[in-house]
């Protein structure tokens, strides 16, 4: 612990150092990209010396497990963002390049009417209509290839093909067929959530043991016994594994697809425009939109997947 | 001969890409028939004509696959690879920066697992950050962090290999934490009591232990490396690789040149995970692995 307090203190200091040098130099020139970078490396470092002191002072407390692994990260995180506020403010970086966190905060909640707009747009039309579809495709036939032997050993060398290819270059294309407005990027979506759903429920099907097969079949239980009762719940972790997966790529196929046309709102076209305009602030402000939305996704996924999975290993205590 | 197409899957994906193209062809006909029909019209109809025009037309809303491979085949074999018109200079020019990211992000990927596997507060700290980082969609904002970056005056191959770096290094680390984390108790007991130090047992035990782990994260990151340079090509005004061609055709509706282009970085990232299918077999080879 005292060794933990000592780094602290040396990191801090040195970090006061390098703040007051960045005001001193010529901002954009050699020496202060090199002063920025140190104190990049600074403000990690000392986010990472709080939460060893943090740590070792609850190691030493006996506090529960659960308050560690919620305020070292939580601290982690605070440190970080206090020290971009303080780069920001010092180094007279333009804002252009970045904005201070306190000014992302004031222009998110001035704008709030244009950033729920672009969220409806992007998010309510073609995000999660398009992640609807496209998982709930990639499960039937996933079903389809299940029953039938010929097609999942043609389809599923093929689905692990797909899923590595850059199908967000399909962006184009989808676009010119189905025009400027969501549905263009919900097809996007589509496309870009079946084949890791394919994949995962195909691997999460044949996931169910040959003893607990067998055990079914000496009941006389038929295949779709089998599938609701056995092999579904012995799916399912895969299966969340690629709705989670599909979650971040259905934010990504959505605002790539933006950047090919749109009309004048939604997420992808309001960053690429304001990133013309020079408007970082407003960009940092939908990032934010975004981060919120997909942590949100994200936890609810993680929620749900508890609920269904209890059983799972990693869930038990 | 009946066993090889029983068990094998050469036989089943022969049969589903022989349907693909088929429909692909006959989805052509009506797709076409915005752009088709009064040419076919005005040829006096009849099934020959229809044929003919919809796999044809020069700027189609779906070409036909023929039309493709003849794309892909002037634009890579027929034109010298350094001019602006040859796709080979385009993949080079994204595959470059591909590359540089996948090896940055791959070496901060193995740089953090190594640190949050020795070191606890680390991983306390780290492991959620690294997690949430994915949660923001990158690739959607990457054009803007790319516009971003080109104003600090980098050289652009380092701004859009940064994106790549960025997806790169989260699977490696995730994959390489847990590789390096899977020799059981015995095994790590057996380097205590030969007295083995901390970089010993990293070097002689962890790492052996996490090739197969790193190996799969590699195929994964490889692949996503690719797609994030495209997209970081995308609304940047980039005049040269894969992803300004797609957006090039997608301004001047050349739909051959999407799908050419689409298809030339399909193969790409097809043949860079295979390439590193060919080095995990070798390092299977050099580990006395038996397959």
């Amino acid at each position: 612990m005292t060794r933990a307090l000592i780094t602290f203190v040396v990191l801090f200091v040195i970090a006061i150092f390098t703040y007051f040098g960045l005001a001193l130099v010529e901002p954009l020139q050699g020496s202060y990209w090199f002063l920025s970078f140190v104190f990049v490396l600074l403000g990690w470092a000392l986010a990472w010396a709080i939460s060893w002191v943090v740590d070792a002072v609850l190691m030493t407390m006996k506090a529960p497990l659960r308050v560690g692994n919620f305020l070292v990260p939580a601290l982690f995180g605070v440190t970080i963002i206090v020290a971009w506020e303080y780069y920001v403010k010092g180094s007279h970086i333009p804002l252009v390049l970045l904005p201070a966190p306190t000014q992302i905060g004031a222009k998110f909640l001035n704008s709030l009417p244009i950033l729920g707009a672009d969220f409806v747009q992007t998010i309510l039309r073609a995000v999660i209509p398009g992640w609807l579809m496209g998982c709930g495709a990639g499960f039937l036939v996933a079903l389809l290839c299940d029953r039938i032997d010929f097609l999942r050993r043609g389809l599923l060398p093929l689905g692990n093909l797909v899923a590595a290819l850059p199908i967000v270059g399909v962006a184009p294309i989808l676009v010119m067929w189905f025009g400027f407005d969501w549905p263009s990027k919900a097809a996007m979506v589509v496309v870009m959530t079946f084949f890791p759903m394919l994949i995962n429920t195909l691997a999460g099907l044949n996931a169910s043991g040959h003893m607990e097969r067998d055990l079914m079949k000496s009941y006389g239980a038929d295949w779709l016994t089998t599938l609701v009762k056995l092999r579904l719940p012995a799916a399912m972790p895969f299966i969340f594994n690629a709705l989670k997966i599909n979650s971040t790529l259905a934010m990504i196929g959505a605002i790539v697809a933006e950047f090919f046309g749109t009309p004048i709102v939604g997420m992808g076209f309001r960053m690429s425009t304001e990133v013309g305009r020079q408007g970082l602030d407003m960009v940092w402000s939908e990032i934010l939109v975004a981060a919120i939305a997909g942590s949100t996704f994200y936890g609810l996924l993680t929620l749900s997947e508890r609920a269904v999975t209890f059983w799972h290993p990693s869930y038990r205590k | 001969m009946r066993i090889d197409f029983a068990k094998g899957s050469v036989f089943p994906v022969a049969v589903v890409c022989l349907v693909i193209l088929v429909l692909w062809y006959l989805a052509a006909i009506p797709m076409n028939a915005i752009v088709t029909q009064p040419k076919i019209d005005a040829a006096g109809g009849g099934l020959y004509n229809t044929l003919l025009l919809s796999w044809n037309h020069e700027r189609p809303v779906l070409p036909a696959p023929h039309q493709v491979a003849l794309e892909v085949w002037k634009t890579v074999f027929m034109v010298a690879p350094w001019k602006v018109k040859s796709l080979v200079y385009h993949l080079w020019i994204t595959l470059s920066s591909t590359l540089v990211g996948f090896i940055l992000g791959t070496l901060l990927g193995v740089i953090l697992a190594i640190g949050i596997v020795h070191v606890g507060s680390l991983e306390k700290s780290l492991m959620p950050w690294i997690i949430a980082s994915q949660t923001i969609p990158i690739l959607a904002i990457a054009p803007m962090l790319i516009v971003v970056l080109g104003k600090t005056g980098l050289p652009d191959i380092f701004t859009k290999a940064s994106i790549s770096t960025y997806l790169c290094f989260f699977p490696v680390a995730i994959g390489m934490v847990k590789g390096l984390r899977s020799p059981d108790k015995l095994q790590l007991d057996l380097m205590q009591t030969y007295n083995a130090s901390a970089s010993q047992v990293l070097w002689k035990l962890r790492f052996p232990a996490a090739m197969p782990f790193l190996f799969a994260s590699l195929k994964v990151s490889v692949a996503i490396a690719l797609t994030g340079a495209i997209v970081a090509e995308l609304p940047t005004g980039a005049v040269s690789g894969i992803g300004a061609r797609l957006l090039q055709g997608s301004y001047y509706g050349q739909t051959l040149q999407i799908w050419a282009a689409l298809f030339v970085a399909a193969f790409a990232a097809a043949t860079l995970v295979w390439l590193l299918g060919a080095f995990e077999r070798m390092s299977w080879k050099r580990m006395g692995v038996k397959p």
